[in-house]
């Protein structure tokens, strides 16, 4: 990735609704190149996609959410990649990640209520040929969500004109 | 009854920047560009440290100088950042940079003596030598000349009167900066007329392209040069009031003197917090520093690009956060300008007039400001002088 891809990244990662236009002038460029670029790390998947980051929480809504430690046998050939793929093709499941230390792969899921987690865990999760067990954690709060943290610090105490 | 104020109070120009701010206060829903602060928040771990600080139970006066360790820093943070010699002893912890400015002024400047101040420039140091029994001087710095101060206008403007000459680079309201090879310049007239220097650079660490340069660290310049420092801008602590001053020794002293009647000792809770500021900086480079110039300076090419778009011709500002456009093609001068925006499209400016008397065509902007409120502000003041062609 080029100095130029990281500088966009940044920006983006930041406000992704921000227009090519905007991006080119902050970085001194043309606006065709940002264009360019963008389009670049989105067909090589550098940029997975554009979402917006809700708390559940502020928008009322009821959904439950569950960290699942699993632990797994590797396959031959395939070693963990097999059993994440089948896990992560689920909508339910957020995030999996391969982890080191006491477990194998950390699965972050979201369900309507704590039945439907419970029931996703113990009727496809734990029937998955290599898992030898998992330990489910509900999640009770948020206080940073991807690098922002949810209760604002009291935004802009600011003199609105000052020398 | 008796008039009990004193005449010199009593006729200080209250600041052209408070009427304006009474209007903008009460204007629902503006978006201002007319904050003279960073945008961020003190960084987490200097908030951390102060509370730590407090937590232990550090809440008494500290030496008049201040704490030690925070001298040893500074002088060390100077020595590695701006290649400045300054012995701790000779390094005075003081209530914001604004303290120090004070301090300067009376330790040095005689009734009647005339102080030489860049216009446009913050409008605090008029004042200030007014109450210090001098008269203040004002120096065009003019847009053509990229409002650096020249050797020849700053020759017309000394007489026999001439005490001290108040530099401010990064400049407040312009964005300008002085190269070392400009600052030679002025350095050669300021031996030839055996003037002091007061150099207030509280935006040194913030310059795009160029690094900073100081005058106290051009040959023959310290020991004639008071230096003025803080860390309200570099490390976003505006609201914690640490400045620093470092003078020659005898300077020093009757500033020291001044400060420990006057003042006793800076608080120490930010002092512990500056510390932090300063232990975090050297373990990595100053990495928080650098980020936010980074982040300044895509919003300074943003405010450039988009002044070009709605048709304003503005300087290049190299340094501090703001762009002093000239509002010229409005047809308005810059106080009709910013009276009228405010009016129409609640965006807020400040009158370059507030900066000085040759500021009167200008606007400033300040880009610590989200880029939202930025985009924002553009769209609206593009809309404002399409309505004026």
């Amino acid at each position: 990735m080029t100095a130029l891809e990281k500088n966009i990244l940044d920006i983006l990662t930041e406000d992704a609704r921000i227009t090519p236009k905007k991006i080119a002038a902050m970085l001194s460029v043309d606006e065709n190149e940002v264009k360019t670029r963008i389009a670049r790390m989105e067909k090589t998947g550098v940029i997975v996609k554009y979402t917006a980051i809700v708390n559940d929480e502020a928008a009322d809504e009821s959904v439950v959410e569950a960290l699942i430690e699993v632990k797994v046998t590797p396959k031959k050939k395939e070693g963990f990649d097999g059993i994440a793929k089948q896990i992560a093709a689920f909508p339910e499941v957020k995030s999996v990640y391969l982890m080191s230390g006491a477990y194998d792969l950390a699965v972050l899921i979201e369900d309507r209520s704590l039945q439907q987690v419970a029931r996703f865990v113990s009727e496809r999760i734990s029937t998955f040929d290599g898992v030898i067990s998992t330990a489910t954690h509900f999640l009770l709060k948020k206080y940073k969500i991807e690098g922002t943290v949810t209760e604002r610090e009291d935004a802009d105490n600011r003199i609105l004109v000052q020398a | 009854m008796r008039d009990f104020v004193n005449q010199k109070a009593k006729l200080l120009q209250p600041s052209g920047i408070r009427k304006f701010f009474d209007i903008v206060r009460e204007t629902e829903g503006a978006i201002s560009l007319g904050v003279g602060e960073p945008d961020f928040v003190t960084p987490w771990k200097v908030r951390a440290a102060a509370i730590t600080s407090l937590q232990r139970g550090y809440t008494q006066y500290t030496g008049n100088r201040g704490i030690p360790a925070l001298l040893e820093l500074i002088s060390r943070y100077l020595s590695e950042r701006f290649a400045l010699d300054y012995d701790p002893k000779h390094i005075l912890i003081t209530v914001g940079g604004s303290e120090a400015i004070d301090l300067a002024l009376r330790a040095c400047v005689e009734r009647g003596e005339e102080v030489l101040i860049p216009d446009p420039a913050y409008v605090s140091y008029s004042p200030l030598v007014t109450l210090a029994d001098g008269v203040p001087v004002q120096v065009e710095c003019r847009e053509e000349d990229n409002f650096v101060l020249k050797p020849e206008y700053l020759e017309r403007a000394i007489t026999e009167k001439t005490k001290a000459i108040i530099l401010t680079y990064p400049n407040n309201p312009t964005g300008a900066i002085m190269t070392k090879e400009e600052l030679e310049k002025i350095a050669a007239v300021i031996v030839k007329h055996d003037l002091l220097v007061i150099t207030d650079e509280i935006y040194a660490e913030l310059t795009y392209g160029k690094k900073h340069v100081s005058i106290a660290g051009l040959p023959d310049m310290k020991e004639r040069t008071i230096y003025i420092s803080g860390f309200s801008k570099a490390f976003a602590m505006t609201g914690w009031r640490m400045g620093y001053v470092c003078a020659p020794a005898a300077i020093d002293e009757a500033m020291f003197k001044i400060h420990q009647y006057g003042i006793m000792c800076a608080p120490i809770t930010s002092q512990y917090a500056a510390i932090e500021a300063l232990k975090d900086g050297f373990s990595d480079d100053f990495a928080t520093v650098e980020d936010m110039r980074d982040s300044y300076d895509k919003r300074r090419k943003f405010v450039l690009h988009s002044l070009a778009e709605i048709g304003l011709q503005c300087f290049e500002p190299q340094g501090a956060f703001y762009a002093f456009p000239s509002v010229k093609a409005s047809g308005l001068s810059g106080e009709a300008f910013a009276e009228s925006l405010l009016k129409e499209e609640k965006v807020a400016v400040v009158p370059g007039s507030a900066f000085g008397s040759f500021g009167g065509d200008n606007v400033r902007l300040s880009y610590a400001t989200s880029m939202q409120s930025l985009s924002k502000a553009f769209d609206k003041m593009g809309a404002f002088l399409s309505k004026r062609k």
